[in-house]
C-alpha cells in the first residue's frame, strides 16, 4: 500500500516497521511530528517526551542496553544537549539498536543557529545516514538499525526541514519482530571508568575501519553514470536539487554519508571530467574528498549559508551571473504572539518597570519584535537565567533592573540547574517562569509540569511554585499576566527584593481549549480614542491604526491587556 | 505541474495542499509536497509547493517553472512571482489581512493586482470567503479555492471529493463538499469573462 507521508511520519513509520520498542524526544522543529506520529499511530511503541535531549538520549540507550530497540529524536541543537551522553555512548556495547535522529535546520527557519550536525558523526564515530525523501527516510530507518545490532554502535539518522517536513510517496511494509528485551551484564563494555574505556577506545577505531569497508559496498552509496563530463557528490535534499538541476549529469548519492566510501569517491573521480560535491552548509563531504588528494569544486561556488535549492545549484556550476530575484519590495509579514497572547501582559509590565530582559527559546522570543522589542537576549535553551545572573553579578551598584523571562516548558529542559546556580551564589535577578501550561512554540505538546504523558495518561503534575522554592528561592509570587496593574505592581515589588525573586506568570496559552480569554472582540470608542498608539505598543495584531485612530479587528481575543493600558479609557468591551 | 499555495497561517493551506497531493497520486502521478511550519501557526506567511508527474526530484520548485499560483490573500501573491511561468495561472482569493508594518500605519498594502498582471494575464479572483460565509462556515474557505483550482486540473470530480472527505471529520464532510463544488462553479462562470 502507498501512502503520502511526511519525512517524519516516514521516520515514525520506519520506526515502526523496525520493531522499534522505546521512543523519546524533546519537542525541537523540525523533528517534532516524528514522535507525535508514533504516539498517534503506534501505540505498540512505548513513547515519551522527555524533559531535555539529554535525557532523551540516555532513556533511550538504556532501553538498547536492554536489548530493544531504541530511537531519541531531536532537532539540530538539541544534539548539543545530549552531545555529553552521544560522544561516550560508541564506546559502549549497544544490544538493541540505537538510532539518534538529528533534524537539522538549514536556512534557520525556526532556530538560532544552523549548524551542520553531520560533524557529530565524525565527531562521535559513528554511522550516519542522510535520507532524501520520504521514501528513504522510512528505508534507512530500517538500515539504522541492522547497522547499529550488526557493529554494535549508536547510527545517526540526519535529515534537514526539507526532508523531515516534505510529503512523498512511501510503500508501506509489514513490521519485523522485535527483539526482546532481556536483562545482561557487561561490565566492562558499560562502565566507562578509565580503564574499562580505555579498552573500549580502539574497538571504536576498529569497528570505523570496517564501517568503511561497509559504506563502500551499501546498496545506498550509488554511482549513477550519464554524461561524464559532470560528476556530482551529494546526499540529503541537495542531491534531489542536483539532480533537477542537471537531470543529464553523473552522480554519487551518498545515503550513508559516513564513514565517507573512499574507493567509490576515488572509481567516481576517475570516472567524471568534472567533479563537484554540492552539499549544504558545511564542506564536509568536500573536505574528506580533499583528504583523498581528490580535487573538486564545492564550496568555491556553492553558498556555506542557507538552504540549496535547485536554482541556486544551477547557477553554482553552470557559472551563470546570479541575476537574483526580482526587487519588489513587500511588507513583511513575520510570525507573531498570537493575538490574546497572556506573554504580552508580563512582557509589558516587564518593560515598563524599565527592565534589560534575558530571554530564551519559545513563543515569548517573538516578544523582541517591534513594537514591544521586549527581549533583549536569546541564546540557546537555559541561558536566559544564567546571563540574567552573570549581568547582575558585574554591574556596579548592586541591583540593577536585570530580569529573565523563561517559558515552563524551557523552564524544565535546562532552567532549573541556572535557578539553583542563582539561588546558590546570592544572585539578585529577577526570574520570570512564563508558566503558559505548555511547550507552545512546537504546537502545544505536555511536560512535567501539566503532568500529561504523550500517551494522554495523566501522571504527577510538577507543582512549579514548590519545585523553585526547593531550589533555595523564598519570594516566589504567582500573577495573572491579564492583570496588567498587579502584574507591573508585582514586577516592581519583586525588585526591590535584597535577594532572588521568581514570579511564575500563570495563565494557559490561548491555543489551548483552557485558555482564559472570552473570545469576544474589544472595541474602540472612536470618540475616546485620541490616536496616542499606546495600544499599540504591545504589538498585537488584532490592533490596527487607521485614520489616526485604533481600530481592533474580528481576531481579537478580549484578553483585555490593551484595554488595560489604555490612557483614555477608550477601549470597551467586556474581559 | 507545480502548483504554489500560498497565505497566512491558519488558513487551511497545509490540508488543501495535502488534498492535492493526494488527488495527485491517485491519479498515478509521482508527487511531492514542501512546507515550511515550524511558525506558521504565529499568523506568519505560509507557502506550499506541490509537484507532480512521472518522476519529481526537488520538494521545492525552480524559478519559473510555477504552473498555477493559488493564493489565499491578496499580499501573499506578489511575494511568489519569480516562480510563474510566462503563461502561468494565478488565482487570487479577495482578501487582505494587513500585515504587522500596515497595521500600525508605517506601510502601505501595496495594489497587487497591478503587480501580477506584469508577470501573467491569467488571473482569475475569487471571493471565496464570502462564499464560505454563505453556507455558515469561514473555515471551508479552502475547499472553495480548492474546486476552483480543480477545474484547471482535472475534470473528475469523484477522486477530489472523495480526498475530501476522508480528510475531514465527518461533521464538516457535507459542507466542504458543498464548497467545493461553488468553488468549480464560479471558475466555469468565471471563465467566461476571465482568463
Amino acid at each position: 500500500m502507498k501512502k503520502i507521508l511526511s519525512g517524519n511520519e516516514a521516520i515514525a513509520r520506519g520506526a515502526m516497521e523496525s520493531g522499534v520498542r522505546f521512543a523519546s524526544a524533546y519537542p525541537g522543529t523540525p523533528s517534532t511530528e516524528i514522535l507525535e506520529t508514533i504516539a498517534r499511530e503506534f501505540p505498540e511503541i512505548h513513547a515519551e517526551w522527555t524533559p531535555n535531549e539529554k535525557v532523551a538520549l540516555e532513556v533511550a540507550a538504556g532501553a538498547s542496553y536492554a536489548g530493544a530497540r531504541a530511537l531519541a529524536a531531536m532537532k539540530h541543537v538539541g544534539v548539543n544537549v545530549a552531545a555529553d551522553p552521544l560522544m561516550t555512548l560508541p564506546y559502549t556495547l549497544i544490544r538493541g539498536g540505537l538510532v539518534l535522529v538529528s533534524a537539522d535546520d538549514p536556512e534557520l527557519f525556526s532556530s538560532q543557529n544552523e549548524q551542520d550536525n553531520r560533524n557529530y558523526a565524525r565527531f562521535a564515530k559513528i554511522p550516519m545516514l542522510e535520507p532524501s525523501s520520504s521514501e528513504e527516510a522510512k528505508d534507512f530507518v530500517k538500515t539504522a538499525y541492522r547497522l547499529s545490532e550488526e557493529f554494535s554502535t549508536p547510527v545517526m539518522l540526519r535529515t534537514t526541514t526539507r526532508i523531515s517536513h516534505s510529503k512523498g510517496i512511501v510503500e508501506l511494509e509489514e513490521p519485523e519482530d522485535p527483539p526482546r528485551a532481556s536483562l545482561e551484564r557487561h561490565p566492562v563494555e558499560w562502565v566507562m571508568l578509565p580503564a574499562n574505556a580505555r579498552i573500549r577506545h580502539p574497538v571504536v577505531e576498529e569497528r570505523l575501519n570496517r564501517l568503511k569497508d561497509y559504506s563502500n559496498s551499501s546498496e545506498y552509496n550509488v554511482m549513477e553514470i550519464n554524461d561524464a563530463s559532470l560528476g556530482i557528490i551529494a546526499s540529503g535534499a541537495a542531491y534531489q536539487y542536483a539532480k533537477e538541476a542537471f537531470p543529464d549529469a553523473s552522480f554519487l548519492k551518498l545515503g550513508l554519508s559516513y564513514p565517507l566510501p573512499d574507493v567509490l569517491v576515488r572509481e567516481f573521480a576517475a570516472k567524471v571530467k568534472e567533479l563537484w560535491v554540492v552539499e549544504e552548509l558545511d564542506p564536509f563531504i568536500e573536505r574528506q574528498v580533499k583528504e583523498l588528494g581528490i580535487d573538486c569544486h564545492g564550496k568555491d561556488r556553492i553558498p556555506m549559508c542557507g538552504e540549496l535549492n535547485p536554482d541556486i545549484v544551477k547557477k553554482a556550476i553552470s557559472g551563470s551571473v546570479n541575476t537574483g530575484s526580482s526587487s519588489l519590495k513587500l511588507p513583511a509579514r513575520p510570525p507573531n504572539m498570537c493575538p490574546g497572547c497572556p506573554h504580552r501582559g508580563m512582557l509589558w509590565a516587564l518593560k515598563k518597570n524599565k527592565c534589560f530582559i534575558a530571554g530564551d527559546i519559545g513563543c515569548y522570543t517573538l516578544g523582541f519584535l517591534p513594537p514591544l522589542d521586549a527581549i533583549d537576549t536569546c541564546l540557546c535553551m537555559g541561558a536566559g537565567i544564567n546571563h540574567a545572573h552573570g549581568m547582575s553579578k558585574v554591574l556596579d551598584g548592586g541591583k540593577k533592573k536585570i530580569a529573565a523571562v523563561i517559558g515552563d516548558s524551557t523552564f524544565f529542559h535546562s532552567g532549573m540547574t541556572g535557578l539553583l546556580n542563582l539561588a546558590y551564589n546570592k544572585g539578585i535577578a529577577l526570574v520570570v517562569i512564563l508558566d503558559n501550561r505548555t511547550t507552545a512554540m512546537t504546537g502545544a505538546q505536555d511536560h512535567p509540569g501539566t503532568g500529561i504523558a504523550l500517551d494522554g495518561s495523566k501522571n504527577i503534575e510538577i507543582d512549579l511554585e514548590a519545585l523553585v522554592k526547593a531550589l533555595g528561592i523564598d519570594w516566589v509570587k504567582r500573577v495573572d499576566p491579564y492583570d496588567v496593574d498587579t502584574t507591573r505592581q508585582k514586577v516592581k515589588e519583586a525588585l526591590e527584593q535584597e535577594g532572588p525573586a521568581v514570579i511564575i506568570s500563570s495563565a494557559p496559552c490561548v491555543l489551548l481549549p483552557s485558555r482564559r480569554v472570552s473570545g469576544v472582540p474589544l472595541k474602540v470608542d472612536s470618540d475616546k480614542c485620541t490616536g496616542c498608539k499606546v495600544c499599540l505598543g504591545i504589538g498585537c495584531p488584532s490592533i490596527e491604526f487607521k485614520d489616526k485612530k485604533a481600530i481592533i479587528l474580528d481576531t481579537c481575543t478580549g484578553c483585555g491587556i490593551c484595554k488595560a493600558i489604555c490612557p483614555f479609557d477608550a477601549i470597551g468591551g467586556d474581559v | 505541474m507545480n502548483v504554489v499555495m500560498a497565505g497566512v497561517g491558519g488558513q487551511g493551506i497545509i490540508l488543501a495542499s495535502d488534498i492535492l497531493a493526494e488527488v495527485a497520486m491517485r491519479h498515478g502521478y509521482d508527487v511531492k509536497k514542501s512546507e515550511i511550519h515550524g511558525m506558521a501557526q504565529r499568523g506568519g506567511s505560509v507557502m506550499s509547493h506541490i509537484r507532480f508527474s512521472e518522476k519529481v526530484f526537488s520538494p521545492v520548485i525552480p524559478e519559473g517553472e510555477c504552473d498555477i499560483l493559488l493564493s489565499f490573500e491578496e499580499l501573499e501573491t506578489a511575494r511568489y512571482l519569480d516562480f510563474l511561468r510566462p503563461d502561468a495561472w494565478v488565482l487570487i482569493n479577495r482578501y487582505r489581512l494587513p500585515p504587522p508594518t500596515v497595521s500600525i500605519g508605517k506601510e502601505m498594502y501595496p495594489e497587487v493586482e497591478g503587480i501580477v498582471r506584469e508577470k501573467t494575464r491569467r488571473i482569475v479572483f475569487v471571493d471565496a470567503g464570502d462564499i464560505a460565509l454563505s453556507l455558515g462556515n469561514k473555515r471551508v474557505l479552502n475547499s472553495v479555492l480548492l474546486g476552483v483550482l480543480s477545474t484547471l486540473l482535472e475534470p473528475d470530480t469523484d477522486t477530489w471529493e472523495q480526498c475530501i472527505a476522508e480528510r475531514l471529520p465527518e461533521k464538516v464532510r457535507d459542507v466542504n463538499i458543498m464548497a467545493f463544488r461553488m468553488g468549480r462553479d464560479i471558475r466555469q462562470e468565471n471563465k467566461v469573462r476571465g482568463g
